[in-house]
């Protein structure tokens, strides 16, 4: 693997100029979490619609160009999702979705968004 | 004479390879590397004496105690201590600041006490001291820093209430060095105690308590090339003898019954349970190391390295400095960003040319919002750091714009 296979234009988009990012009004749910190691830090926010499908999605944060691009590749598919689907979600998909390699150490830069949606979808549920 | 290529030869690991590059090893101020020297005196130590020292009366169990206590008078005379006793062999500089308030401050400081600390501070030295002010109404007063991350001494106004000013020697991420000398002599003046956070300068200058006047000085030996999980809190033996034991067990009791126990003199009254010879003998094997060279020389080419870098770093396009950039009163830190690639970011690029730097918020969050940063790289040098490790640094920091098409 070489470093530009990892930080390929689609990353660096992401991380200068992510389309999701900022707060929603109402959100129905709000999740936090930060990587201790790194100090990097994700919220999101969700709304959902009366089927439990998603209906807006946005988030903060800052952190590293693999994490904040990954929060926001992750949030652009996640419109109209119910959330059994996103409960499905796990590691696999977050690579495919980004389609890049990724170093062992940073893996949970790139897994911190899923992290922080799983939390959220358990609120939901509970 | 300091020859730092001859340096580098004692240091095995220098020779390694990642992914096929030769390693460029500037994290020194999160842990050095070890000598052949010390690693040698370990393994002697666990072929030929060891034993658990104080306690029984067989030929190894004296050596193994003769060799922990030996260390403990090296480290003495390393700070300049006047009595071995005054020297507390604790595991990091991060338990001797836990011991320092739990022992000293925790029984003696109540509210309206205050401490004063600075915005420059390791966790380390700020967490410890938190823990005591919600237990016991201790105010925190935190001086501030300067635009060019020099301490604002003008704040430190120290009053009665003034019980403890602990701050650290120098910044592990902005690299000032302070003014400790002047610093210790506005305390006293106060009647107030001065602790030093020496885990940044005690490796890289000579330190001397009894010039500085500190009344504690706390410092890590693996960031002075002994092993992991050795470290000392130097203290002034009337204040240690009327302080209160940290820990608790055997080795620092005189006599225990059901009813009651009394306690060990110091300084084995802070050192409960079967002590880190190990660590002690690699302690004592690296002062030995440094003294080969002598500490003013180790910090000569620190301050040649350190000034080499600035010079250079300055010189790259969007690449920002946080602290001072003087390298008389800079230790060998360098912390930066570059343009708005974040360091974490940076560190991954920079390890695929096998350079090894630190990222992140370097244990220092306070600092971190007030330089209105979330994090910065940081690269820092030791007594094996090469001026054309520099350039390989500048030069690896230049392609990290390409790839990152700044």
């Amino acid at each position: 693997m070489t470093i530009e296979m990892m930080y390929q234009e689609v990353i660096l988009d992401h991380y200068r100029h992510p389309e999701n990012f900022g707060k929603l009004e109402n959100p129905d749910v709000v999740h936090k979490e930060a990587n201790t190691l790194c100090g990097d830090a994700v919220e999101i926010q969700l709304k959902l619609n009366g089927q439990k499908k998603i209906s807006d999605a946005k988030f903060t944060g800052s952190g590293c160009a693999i994490s904040q691009s990954s929060t926001d590749i992750l949030l652009n598919s996640i419109k109209g999702k119910h959330i059994s689907e996103i409960e499905n979600w796990d590691k696999n998909f977050v690579l495919k979705l980004l389609g890049i390699e990724i170093s062992h150490m940073r893996l949970k830069c790139a897994l911190l968004p899923l992290l922080v949606l799983k939390i959220a979808v358990s609120k939901i549920r509970n | 004479m300091f020859d730092v290529e001859k340096v580098r030869e004692d240091f095995p690991i220098l020779k390694r390879k990642i992914e096929g590059k030769p390693l460029i090893f500037l994290d020194s101020a999160s842990t050095s590397q070890k000598p052949v020297q010390v690693i040698n005196a370990i393994k002697e130590y666990y072929e030929m004496h060891n034993a658990n020292p104080h306690r029984s009366l067989y030929k190894l169990c004296e050596e193994a105690t003769e060799l922990y206590e030996d260390a403990r008078k090296k480290v003495a005379k390393f700070v300049n201590a006047k009595h071995p006793e005054e020297i507390i062999f604790v595991r990091n500089t991060n338990e001797a600041m836990n011991l320092i308030v739990n022992s000293f401050a925790m029984p003696k400081l109540h509210n309206p006490s205050e401490v004063v600390l600075s915005v420059m501070e390791h966790h380390a030295n700020i967490v410890p001291w938190q823990y005591l002010r919600d237990k016991n109404g201790t105010k925190l007063n935190f001086l501030d820093i300067n635009g060019d991350g020099t301490l604002n001494l003008g704040q430190l106004k120290t009053n009665h209430d003034t019980k403890i000013v602990s701050l650290a020697h120098v910044s592990n991420v902005l690299g000032t060095i302070n003014p400790v000398k002047e610093i210790s002599k506005i305390v006293h003046e106060n009647n107030s105690l001065f602790v030093v956070d020496g885990a940044q300068s005690v490796p890289h200058m000579p330190i001397d308590v009894q010039e500085l006047g500190c009344d504690f000085l706390a410092f890590s030996g693996h960031k002075m090339l002994a092993p992991i999980n050795i470290g000392v809190l130097y203290g002034r033996k009337d204040l240690l003898e009327e302080m209160e034991p940290f820990m608790r067990g055997s080795d620092m009791i005189k006599e225990v019954t059901l009813e009651k126990a009394t306690w060990n003199d110091i300084p084995w009254k802070f050192e409960a349970g079967t002590p880190n010879v190990e660590g002690a003998v690699g302690l004592s094997a690296a002062i030995d190391y440094l003294d080969g060279f002598g500490m003013d020389d180790v910090r000569k080419h620190e301050k040649e390295i350190t000034a080499y870098a600035l010079e250079k770093l300055s010189e790259i396009d969007r690449l920002k400095i946080y602290g001072p950039t003087d390298a008389d009163i800079r230790g060998g830190v360098i912390s930066f960003n570059l343009a708005d690639i974040h360091s974490h970011d940076l560190a991954t690029i920079l390890d695929d040319f096998g350079i090894a730097i630190r990222s992140g918020h370097h244990c220092c969050q306070p600092l971190m919002k007030r330089l209105g940063i979330p994090a910065a790289a940081r690269a820092s040098f030791y007594i094996y750091t090469l001026k054309s490790e520099i350039d390989a640094l500048v030069n690896a920091l230049e392609k990290s714009k390409v790839v990152f098409k700044v």
